[in-house]
């Protein structure tokens, strides 16, 4: 598992993207403040999205690989043309954008806004249009959300689309969870998934959506079911987490976080904890541990065929593992026998 | 009579601070209601009404009958009629009308110009107070009853007085205050002795003394006390009397008290049935205190996990019986299988406590001097007021006796240096039979068990005296037949004189041993576990006071005389000593001159002692075994049974190491270390990062090693290893505190019994060694079943969930395809994704090459 490391900015990698190539690069550093795409094959970098006043702490790319959406610190949304690195759409908002994601079938796009300045956390949604189809009138986007959720008690800290679009998931600074219609985006559910005031740090669902994974401050990482929001897997960590993941191909989740960023200069480094782990999805067994970053993790991202994964820390490292063949061979003898069956 | 003016005086006040919490006692409203009366919730009083048996007067005659008939107060009776014998025209209140007021403070009294009386209570303040009636709230009234400050704490009341006519009251007077006045100050002014119409004295009399502490002391000294041969003197104060003598306070009648039916307690010693013979351990990490089976590589087996069940620390007793918990309220022993409340020790904001070795006493310190309240519920009375340690009986939950704490300055003397608590203040000799505390430099108390009386009424002087320890077993001397306990101690060089350790015999006092020392600086004593041996550790300096070097002489107390062997062979300074428990060997830690500027923690070294082997059963001269040079070790960790020894670096900031030692390896000895009785052997080191502390479970299985928060913050949690370094398992564990195993008590097997076991230990071995096996057969099919279970349940769950997608699907009109496929198509076609390619690489490799000719 010989990692690619893409250096040079301090970020992370936020998305892969759908067609399997792509490591879109978060950047932080207030100077840069630019977006880089990367082939996660090689790590060669594909390009610079230039245009953010401040700091990115989000992108997502559409399912067709059309456009790059960028949530930002200069509290704006930007839409960008994959192909050109052409600015196509700037929404403005009050506060920082925390998340942005499309639907599973792109035409619309969601947008959780910060709570600040006695503004509300928000969870905006956009209709997203494509133009002609030939990569053509991509600026015709509408200015007024579609649907506007109000987090009044606690703010959504991330969120994101079930199977078909049909509900808005979202993970509070409390460690509740919601899920709110996406047509409507009245609150349907909410559960104390993870300990109270613990905030949810990251959100991620499996390929079909039909259930996601959280992680959270409290150390420990959830996979509840999108329809009910039943916790149906608990993995406990011995650190705080900011991020999982979902492996396709395998039933693997990988875990990652560490020591608050605050806290690191004041506790050894030993006790960082800065490995990212790998847990059976299923038994719930902590499998492996990859070393690397000398920074807490902040997201990891699985490449979606399940060939690769990529971290990103607070050291200002993005490393894309690939995966070797023990890693796919490795099974629970009670695995194996389902297969033989 | 001058008490007039004084009582009208008392009288405004007590009036001024008239609880309403009394007047709205139920218990009366309750009698009032029967006896159809309506008057007002107000205690008695005694303006000008004197000469009629005030409590009577509002209600009347009948009442006055049943009052009277009644008897329910031999004071209060006589005290009426003492009253009414008094002139009618009297100007204003008497002593005794005070008194009778306070006695007879149940009777309610209507007045009129006292507001608010029940006359001006509107109808609605009537009906709730019918209405509350019906509640019976006494019990709780009589137990949150507040006291308030009366003025009345000066008076006493004195009973068990000789009856005098009247020409001798004068004499009486004096010769009673001659008495009193030992105690505190008053005058025949302050006393006042009622006499009836016979001209006759009625046996009791009342003073006032000048302040509340010492009508307190008058009756702390003077109750019970005997006045001459016929009368004892009874001194009650005022104020008890009324509390008690109230009506209804006291039955008149004898009720044989509730007992309650027998039932079934928890067994204390519970744990040591355990079919595996595991032990137990408490840990306290967070604010949750857990109990625990020691379950070896496996995670333990919680027995009981309480949030808040402590709020400083917890302790075992030393033989496991009970678990302590502190709290601002005292100390709470638990225990049984269900570990519930057994004794409760009610010492507020306790810090420290300790248990005697028998776990039969219990000493308790708190910094903040205890203050009881008058009339405090609980066991704790007067005695206690001010001190700050208390030695409880276990088994009663009394406190037998307290004790302000001695004043410790720190070493330079000066006020602002932080107050050092001598601790343990009391220490215990090995059969509880004594208890003893040191005033550093001056004495040594030692007090007498169970009575805690000071052993022949006095301390026991030793100028200078620096530090003692008692024999931690009951010794046996030779030639000594008679029952005795020893303590050692030590006094510092002072003018001329030498420093000096001596051995004195209990309860005798009589220095059995003592032995003179020059240029020390300070003396350490280490009693072996059985106390065969003393070792004193002498740190001396050489003349200049420039370099240092320590001493060991070990006082050999089971041999005759008591000869004392010198070990001065130590260059350095020793940091670190332990006795092998029940052995003869011991290791110590020694630390040379740390070179100024040098990074890291000081080097020391680690030496081994045992006895030279001898004939015959004695125990030879001791000597090194070996010195480990170049450790960082600061802490020895001896196995409760001996042979094995834990030597380990703790609250170190750069090491972590533990080192396991075997003292008796059963394999080849150096030539050089033939005649000891020792064989030394290194069986493992580890390191526990950030360990503090190390733990030998009481049976010398498993070593727990643990770094605790109280120390440092970083990777909190314990570790268990065996006897011999192997790590069983790691558990970190957040905010983590303390871990204590459970302590047992000694065997109940024999000698012979223990040796039989010992020799049959290989076929125990086998059997043991099987039921393992099967545990662990067992418990690989309970992980595979659950395994299959889980995998079953989550399979399932995704092939329903992926059926509903599919129904939703259906319904929404959308292929039943994947969903890749039905993203908007208006993108762009992206580039034809090239299929995952193989690459196959072939490396032909000539392993060997032979050659052979056919010829």
């Amino acid at each position: 598992m010989r990692p690619i490391l893409l250096q040079g900015h301090v970020g992370f990698p936020r998305e892969f993207d759908r067609d399997r190539n792509v490591v879109a690069n978060r950047i932080s550093l207030p100077k840069d403040k630019v977006l880089c795409v990367w082939f996660s094959a090689n790590g060669e970098r594909l390009g610079t999205y230039h245009g953010h006043q401040g700091a990115l702490w989000t992108v997502d790319v559409s399912p067709n690989s059309v456009l790059v959406a960028t949530g930002s610190a200069d509290n704006t949304v930007r839409l960008w043309n994959v192909k050109t690195g052409e600015c196509v759409k700037v929404w403005d908002f009050p506060t920082a954008v925390k998340r942005v994601e499309f639907s599973p079938d792109g035409s619309r796009l969601l947008a959780v806004t910060e709570k600040r300045m006695g503004y509300l956390g928000t969870i905006v949604v956009y209709d997203i249009r494509y133009g002609d189809g030939e990569g053509n009138n991509l600026d015709d986007q509408t200015d007024e959300p579609s649907l506007k959720i109000t987090c009044h008690e606690s703010k959504a800290t991330v969120a994101g689309w079930s199977y078909l679009g049909k509900y808005i998931i979202a993970g509070h600074e409390d460690g509740s969870v919601s899920q709110y219609d996406a047509k409507t985006g009245e609150q349907l559910q909410n559960v104390q998934a993870h300990e109270f005031d613990y905030q949810i740090n990251d959100i991620q669902f499996s390929a079909d959506r039909t259930y996601f994974i959280t992680a959270s401050r409290d150390k420990t990482a959830k996979i509840l079911s999108s329809r009910n929001l039943a916790v149906l897997k608990t993995y406990t960590a011995d650190t705080p987490l900011n991020t999982a993941a979902i492996t396709a191909k395998k039933d693997y989740v990988i875990l990652g976080g560490g020591q608050a960023a605050m806290e690191v200069t004041t506790t050894s480094a030993r006790q960082g904890k800065f490995e990212a782990r790998f847990y059976h999805k299923i038994f719930e067994d902590e499998i492996g541990r990859v070393k690397g970053h000398f920074g807490p993790l902040n997201t990891i991202a699985v490449h979606p065929a399940g060939t690769a994964y990529a971290s990103g820390g607070e050291d200002g490292y993005v490393r894309v593992h690939h995966f070797d063949k023990p890693y796919f061979d490795f099974m629970y003898e009670v695995e194996r026998e389902q297969l033989k069956r | 009579m001058s008490f007039g003016g004084l009582g009208a005086l008392r009288s405004d006040r007590w009036m001024s601070k008239q609880p309403s919490l009394a007047s709205r006692d139920p218990s009366r409203q309750g009698r009032q209601s029967r006896s159809g009366k309506a008057s007002a919730r107000r205690r008695v009083t005694w303006h000008s009404m004197s000469g009629r048996c005030l409590p009577c007067l509002p209600r009347g005659f009948g009442c006055m009958t049943k009052h009277h008939t009644q008897k329910r107060d031999a004071i209060n009776l006589a005290l009426s009629k003492a009253s009414r014998d008094r002139d009618e025209d009297r100007p204003s209140a008497s002593f005794a009308d005070l008194a009778l007021a306070r006695v007879s403070i149940a009777h309610p009294v209507s007045l009129p110009t006292m507001a608010p009386s029940f006359d001006n209570l509107s109808e609605q303040d009537l009906h709730e107070l019918e209405e509350e009636e019906e509640i019976d709230f006494s019990d709780l009234k009589a137990q949150y009853e507040v006291r308030l400050e009366e003025g009345l704490d000066t008076f006493v009341v004195l009973d068990g007085l000789p009856i005098v006519p009247e020409e001798s009251r004068e004499k009486l007077i004096k010769y009673v205050l001659k008495k009193l006045n030992t105690v505190g100050r008053t005058s025949a002014d302050a006393f006042f002795m009622p006499m009836n119409e016979k001209g006759m004295s009625e046996g009791f009399a009342f003073v006032e003394f000048e302040t509340p502490e010492q009508a307190m002391a008058a009756v702390k000294h003077l109750h019970g006390t005997p006045l001459d041969k016929k009368h004892t003197l009874l001194v009650n104060k005022l104020t008890d009397i009324d509390r008690y003598g109230r009506e209804g306070r006291i039955d008149e009648e004898y009720k044989p008290p509730h007992i309650e039916p027998f039932k079934e307690k928890e067994h204390l010693r519970w744990w040591l049935g355990d079919p595996n013979a595991r032990d137990q351990f408490v840990i306290f990490r967070g604010d949750k205190v857990g109990v625990f089976w020691n379950m070896k590589k496996d995670p333990p087996e919680n027995i009981v996990d309480r949030p808040h069940w402590t709020q400083l620390f917890v302790q075992w007793s030393p033989q496991g019986t009970y678990l302590a918990s502190t709290h601002p309220q005292g100390v709470q022993l638990w225990g049984g299988p269900t570990f519930s409340k057994q004794k409760q020790f009610p010492h507020p904001f306790v810090q420290l406590i300790e248990f005697s070795p028998g776990e039969k006493y219990l000493t308790t310190w708190s910094a903040r001097p205890i203050q009881v309240e008058e009339g405090q519920q609980g066991p704790l009375t007067y005695e206690e007021d001010g001190k700050n340690i208390i030695i409880w009986d276990i088994e009663s939950g009394k406190p037998l006796r307290s004790f302000v704490a001695h004043e410790l300055s720190g070493p330079d003397g000066d006020a602002g240096h932080k107050k050092k608590v001598q601790w343990p203040a009391f220490k215990w000799s090995a059969d509880e039979k004594y208890v003893a505390r040191m005033l550093p430099q001056q004495s040594i108390s030692i007090y007498e068990l169970p009575r805690m009386n000071l052993l022949d009424k006095t301390s026991v002087k030793i100028e200078g005296v620096m530090d003692f320890e008692w024999a931690p077993a009951t010794p046996s001397r030779e030639g000594v037949k008679h029952y005795e306990q020893l303590l050692c101690f030590w006094t510092p060089e002072m003018g001329n004189n030498p420093a000096k350790v001596a051995l004195m015999s209990i309860p005798s006092k009589e220095i059995v041993r003592t032995r003179n020392l020059f240029n020390v600086s300070d003396v350490k004593l280490h009693w072996q576990s059985q106390a065969a041996y003393v070792c004193v550790k002498v740190d001396r300096h050489s003349k200049s006071k420039k370099s240092m070097a320590t001493n060991l002489e070990i006082f050999r107390v089971k041999e005759k005389g008591v000869p004392v062997e010198v070990v001065d062979s130590l260059k350095d300074t020793v940091i670190n000593f332990a006795w092998e428990p029940n052995g003869d060997r011991f290791v110590l830690i020694t630390t040379g001159d740390a070179p100024t500027g040098a990074a890291g923690p000081p080097k020391t070294a680690v030496s081994f002692f045992a006895p030279e082997k001898v004939k015959g059963s004695g125990v030879g001269n001791f000597r090194l075994v070996r010195t480990i040079e170049k450790k960082t070790s600061n802490a020895i960790y001896w196995s409760p049974k001996g042979r094995f020894v834990v030597v380990a670096t703790v609250h170190s900031q750069s090491n972590f190491d533990l080192d396991f030692w075997d003292l008796d390896f059963e394999g080849e000895k150096p030539e050089s270390e033939k005649e000891l009785a020792a064989n030394l052997q290194l069986m493992k080191s580890i390191e526990h990062y950030g360990v503090t502390d190390v733990e030998w479970d009481p049976t010398g299985r498993y070593v727990v090693s643990s770094a605790s928060v109280w120390t440092h913050s970083m990777e909190n949690g314990w570790n268990i290893h065996t006897f011999a370094g192997q790590t069983l398992a790691e558990h970190p564990t957040d905010k983590f505190k303390q871990f204590l195993w459970r302590p047992r008590p000694p065997t109940l097997l024999s000698k012979e019994e223990q040796k039989q076991i010992r020799k049959n230990l290989r076929e125990y071995s086998k059997e043991f060694e099987e039921e393992d096996k099967y545990a662990v057969d067992i418990a690989n099919t309970a992980v595979v079943e659950k395994r299959k279970r889980v995998l079953n349940e989550w399979l399932a769950w995704v092939r329903r969930e992926k059926e509903l997608l599919a129904e939703e699907k259906k319904a929404l009109g959308l292929p039943e395809e994947d969903v890749a496929v039905d993203v908007i198509k208006t993108a762009p076609k992206a580039e034809a994704e090239a299929p995952d390619t193989v690459v196959e690489e072939i490396v032909e490799e000539i392993i060997e090459e032979t050659e052979e000719i056919v010829g």
